[in-house]
């Protein structure tokens, strides 16, 4: 066997996010509570070097390296940039949460890069083990990010329950993949797909039980009905902050999964996965709506809420055309921009001892602020799906992959529960807007500048992605079509 | 001079941008905000009139077109034009946003410059859906507005503003989201989201019908059509006197347009099949409504419930077009009853205008919209009386005012289609008067009721003249009619012809 020295150009990126968190980690232990913001800065600017070295390599070419267990292809650059943008806002929009809580510590800033960097691997694996490996580096980190405040009782039982059931997905998982490593005799995603077009009739039975196993798993990880149980109390349990990250970026690369698995991998099986994900969008759309409505915190809402957007995001996946594909990939760009947003009005309401999590938090808020409580509302719009919002063009952009498909119903069943979401978000206006502000928060507030001016971007981001959104589309559909 | 002018986008951007600077300026300066609103919406209003002045009258073709490219990915353009359908709604929507504007002057008092903004905003967007040629772009504007006037009624409404408010939105929401699957189904089945292709699209029976009823759940809800027309009198009774304005005279007319854009020509064969449910639900609408009508206690309630029986009429009108044909062959009676529809629409919106202000005046002065509470207004307030007593001819359809010549029209095709329908149609002249001149007789003549009406003072300047606006309008369409025909000719004549064809 001879051992050739791989291309390492393709992953500079990750090698680049790799050193700077060894570097920043050590770093961080010689300095002071009083100088953490240097690394902050450095974590900002590691995704910021990130960003600039994958707008360098980026082209329309497809690099496969390390023996083919790792690709650069469009839809890597676009998702990986949309990795960065999310968590730069993410910890932008953490850090006055944090400090506020004495809870300003390094490892907030070390393991969320370290998730990042377990996302990109996720993006860009092309071989089960690759794949595997980035899943669990980002949900290991995720799992010490929710326990990271270890004072909230809530957070560390959050915790267990995120790990507890997020080890079980990962065993389904490995299962999964064991089966369709024995079907078809290789980890590499290209041989798998070619092994499946070729496959043997009588594999078919154990193929497909490996694909479920597959199915599940994702499912587990993204938070799709029946596999969501974890997604409310977690999300409820876990300081804003970390919430803000969990409920973001790793849902761009949990979409970068599915597309390597199952439409690169089991691209073949494309018959048998559609029907698995449509029980899966259905009963997404209706619990995640329907449960949503029931709620007071804003935090358990906005779980539910991304429940339901997990089955739109599954409904452009199941069309199974390119088209599907850059419409999912759209969507799930814009809920993470939009979730972003909708976390951060969480913690600019925030105070110490205060986390502003109930819905009635909110009460009153376009007199306290009036300008924020606009922005607020164009992300609640978004997450709707009213125009002239982006979300609108999410929605739609999926429900015509779906009805392109031929499947006009499920088109109709989305856009049902589409108005009973509505409503939850409209209630949420209705109290900012219409409400008056609750005695013991009535003054005016107002975030500092940082948090201001970036809350400020992300909501007209949403407002100006919805009026010129073609350029983002274009963009998504070179990502799937090159 | 002005033709190859953007006009259709100023038009639409300049109320947008211009509500928004009124908000940045005259956020804590109502002088200013009101100053500014009125300057923009006039603005609007004076742009908007080459429309009138340089439309081609004798062709169907749309005009002042303007197209760029918006969305590649799925073939959408920001693509605008106007043809003799539209071009007068809009017209209509830059003169009444000026109502409101001036309407608010004094009687809004709390936010102001937000107030007036989301109306400039709602006008721009109001325009942008009529002038939209491309599918989604008409749906982004038909959508949009909905979140100003659910902020507006909201804010600014009365007691059971939010649940009236979330009510409105649901209602609207749920009747447009199937449109969306519908018009998304026929880009697949066309590749473009041009609603010409749309016209042109070939479609077989069973999806017309489900296309059908999608845009009738969109327009009926919109207009409203008994029996989905239980949002507009919560949400009129809530709403702040401008947005009772602009929900009536403007708002409802987009299910009408919306009927003449898309249902008739992309569905001719399952609008000929449901005709008979289409007229039945709207002489329900001018009987039943009409009934209901006489024994509201509150004014608002009253006009809300006469606005959905004078909108029964319109979609009589669209409709009877089809039974016309198949049972005498009579395109010329078709096309009547259209054109009476769309003469009902723009001198509804006149006349429902002016009387939500009316109750608006009365309302700024007692603070009480219920019918009891008035008599003898008559005695205080003269000036007011002779218009609210003009304004109660028209919405009765007296010869001489707008409103009898869409009745009339709609009546006359009515008889070329069956007498039965003309004579249910025509109990609305006796209905109407019912319920309009006995609230006329309980609010305006009588004693003067209680003390509160004996100090009542009669119309300030600013009243006097949106009044008499609307007036002059009124009576201008009741007694020449013809230049509004002759716009809208061309292009009923060729929609007649279009949907003459069947599409199976």
């Amino acid at each position: 066997m001879n051992f050739e020295i791989p291309a390492f150009l393709p992953a500079v990126p990750e090698m680049f996010v790799l050193g700077m968190a060894c570097f920043i980690l050590i770093l961080d232990a010689f300095l002071p509570d009083s100088r953490r913001d240097i690394t902050y800065g450095l974590v900002q600017a590691t995704l910021a070097g990130a960003a600039v070295l994958t707008l360098w390599l980026a082209g329309p070419e497809v690099v496969l390296t390390f023996s083919d267990s790792f690709i650069k292809d469009p839809m890597s650059d676009v998702l990986k940039l949309a990795v960065y943008v999310t968590s730069f806002f993410v910890f932008l929009y953490s850090r006055p949460y944090l400090m506020a809580r004495d809870i300003h510590k390094g490892e907030f800033y070390i393991l969320g890069l370290f998730a990042v960097l377990g996302m990109m691997i996720m993006i860009s694996g092309h071989n089960l083990l690759t794949l595997y490996l980035g899943l669990e580096l980002l949900s290991l980190s995720s799992y010490a990010l929710v326990a990271f405040w270890r004072d909230n009782t809530r957070a560390s039982e959050a915790a267990m329950k995120y790990f507890v059931l997020g080890a079980l997905a990962s065993g389904l998982l490995l299962y999964g993949m064991s089966m369709i490593y024995g079907m078809t005799g290789s980890l590499d995603i290209a041989v798998i797909a070619s092994e499946l077009t070729t496959a043997d009739e009588a594999l078919n039975v154990p193929l497909v039980f490996g694909l479920v196993f597959l199915v599940v798993a994702i499912a587990f990880k993204l938070g799709a009905v029946p596999f969501h149980m974890w997604v409310p109390d977690v999300y409820d349990g876990a300081p804003t902050a970390v919430t803000l990250f969990i409920a973001t970026a790793p849902k761009i690369a949990a979409f970068a999964f599915l597309m390597r698995l199952l439409v690169e991998g089991m691209g073949p099986m494309h018959a048998d996965w559609q029907g698995m994900l449509i029980i899966l969008t259905v009963l997404s759309l209706a619990v995640g709506n329907v449960i949503a409505i029931a709620q007071t915190s804003i935090k358990r809402m906005f779980a539910y809420s991304t429940i339901a957007h997990v089955g739109f995001l599954f409904m452009g996946i199941l069309a199974g055309t390119d088209s599907g594909y850059a419409s999912a990939m759209f969507y799930v760009i814009v809920y993470a921009l939009t979730a972003a947003g909708g976390f951060g009005m969480i913690v600019f309401l925030s105070r110490r001892g205060y986390e502003a999590d109930r819905l009635d938090d909110f009460a009153g808020l376009a007199k306290r602020n009036p300008w924020f409580a606009f922005i607020m509302l164009l992300l609640l719009f978004s997450m709707a799906g009213v125009p002239p919002t982006v979300g609108f063009y999410a929605k739609l952009a999926v429900i015509q992959a779906a009805v392109g498909a031929g499947l006009v119903w499920l088109g109709v069943v989305a856009v049902i529960f589409s108005i009973i979401g509505a409503f939850y978000y409209l209630r949420v206006v209705k109290i900012m807007f219409f409400d008056e502000p609750k005695e013991e928060a009535s003054e005016p507030v107002q975030p500092s500048g940082a948090l201001a001016t970036a809350l400020s971007i992300n909501g007209l981001a949403v407002l100006l992605l919805g009026i010129f959104p073609g350029l983002l589309l274009s963009v998504t559909h070179y990502a799937i079509a090159g | 001079m002005f033709a190859d002018w953007p006009i259709l986008s100023l038009l639409i951007w300049l109320p947008i941008l211009g509500g928004f600077l009124t908000l940045a300026a005259g956020r804590d300066a109502p002088v200013v905000a009101r100053r500014l609103g009125l300057s923009v919406a006039v603005a609007t209003f004076v742009a908007s009139l080459p429309l009138w002045f340089m439309f081609e009258r004798g062709t169907a073709e749309m005009q002042f077109q303007e197209v760029a490219s918006w969305i590649p990915a799925f073939n959408v353009n920001y693509h605008l034009g106007v043809d003799g359908i539209s071009m007068p709604l809009i017209l209509l929507t830059t003169l009444i946003t000026v109502v409101v504007v001036i309407a608010a002057w004094e009687s809004v008092k709390d936010r102001i410059a937000y107030y007036l903004a989301a109306m400039l905003v709602m006008e721009g967007l109001m325009i942008g859906m009529f002038a939209a040629m491309d599918a989604v772009l008409f749906y982004v504007f038909f959508e949009a507005m909905l979140i100003p006037m659910f902020l507006v009624i909201g804010i600014w409404g009365g007691p059971r503003r939010v649940y009236a408010t979330i009510k409105f939105f649901l209602y609207t929401f749920l009747g447009s989201v199937f449109m969306l699957v519908a018009l998304i189904w026929m880009y697949i089945q066309s590749g473009s989201f041009l609603i010409q292709d749309f016209h042109a699209l070939q479609i077989g029976m069973t999806a017309q019908i489900l296309i059908f009823l999608a845009f009738f759940l969109a327009f009926a809800v919109k207009i409203p059509m008994f029996p989905v027309h239980t949002w507009l009198p919560d949400a009129h009774v809530e709403a702040p006197t401008g947005g009772s304005v602009i929900l009536a005279a403007i708002m409802l007319k987009i299910g009408g347009y919306g009927f003449l854009r898309f249902s008739l020509p992309i569905t001719p064969d399952a609008s000929a099949v449901l005709d008979t449910l289409m007229i039945v639900l709207s002489l329900i609408a001018v009987v039943y409504i009409g009934v209901v009508a006489l024994i509201q206690s509150d004014m608002k309630k009253l006009i809300a419930y006469s606005s959905i029986a004078h909108m029964g009429f319109v979609t009589l009108g669209f409709f009877l077009a089809f039974y016309i044909y198949s049972n005498t062959g009579d395109w010329q009676g078709a096309s009547l009853g259209i054109a009476g529809g769309m003469v009902q629409m723009i001198s509804h919106g006149f006349i429902s205008a002016a009387m939500f202000l009316a109750v608006g005046v009365l309302y700024d002065r007692l603070h009480s919209r219920q019918i009891a509470d008035y008599g003898g207004v008559v005695n205080t307030m003269p000036w007011f009386a002779a218009f609210f007593v003009l304004f109660a001819m028209a919405n009765t359809g007296l010869p001489g005012t707008s409103g009898f010549v869409g009745e009339f029209m709609v009546i006359l095709a009515a008889f070329k289609a069956d007498f039965w329908i003309a004579f249910l149609a025509a109990t609305t002249l006796i209905l109407a008067a019912g319920y309009t001149l006995w609230l006329v007789k309980r609010v305006i003549f009588g004693t003067v009721a209680n003390e509160n009406v004996a100090g009542l003072s009669d119309m300030n300047r600013r009243e006097f003249f949106l009044m008499g606006l609307l007036a002059f309008f009124t009576l201008l369409l009741g007694v020449w009619p013809a230049p509004l025909l002759e716009v809208m000719n061309a292009t009923i004549d060729n929609l007649v012809a279009h949907i003459a064809h069947s599409k199976l």
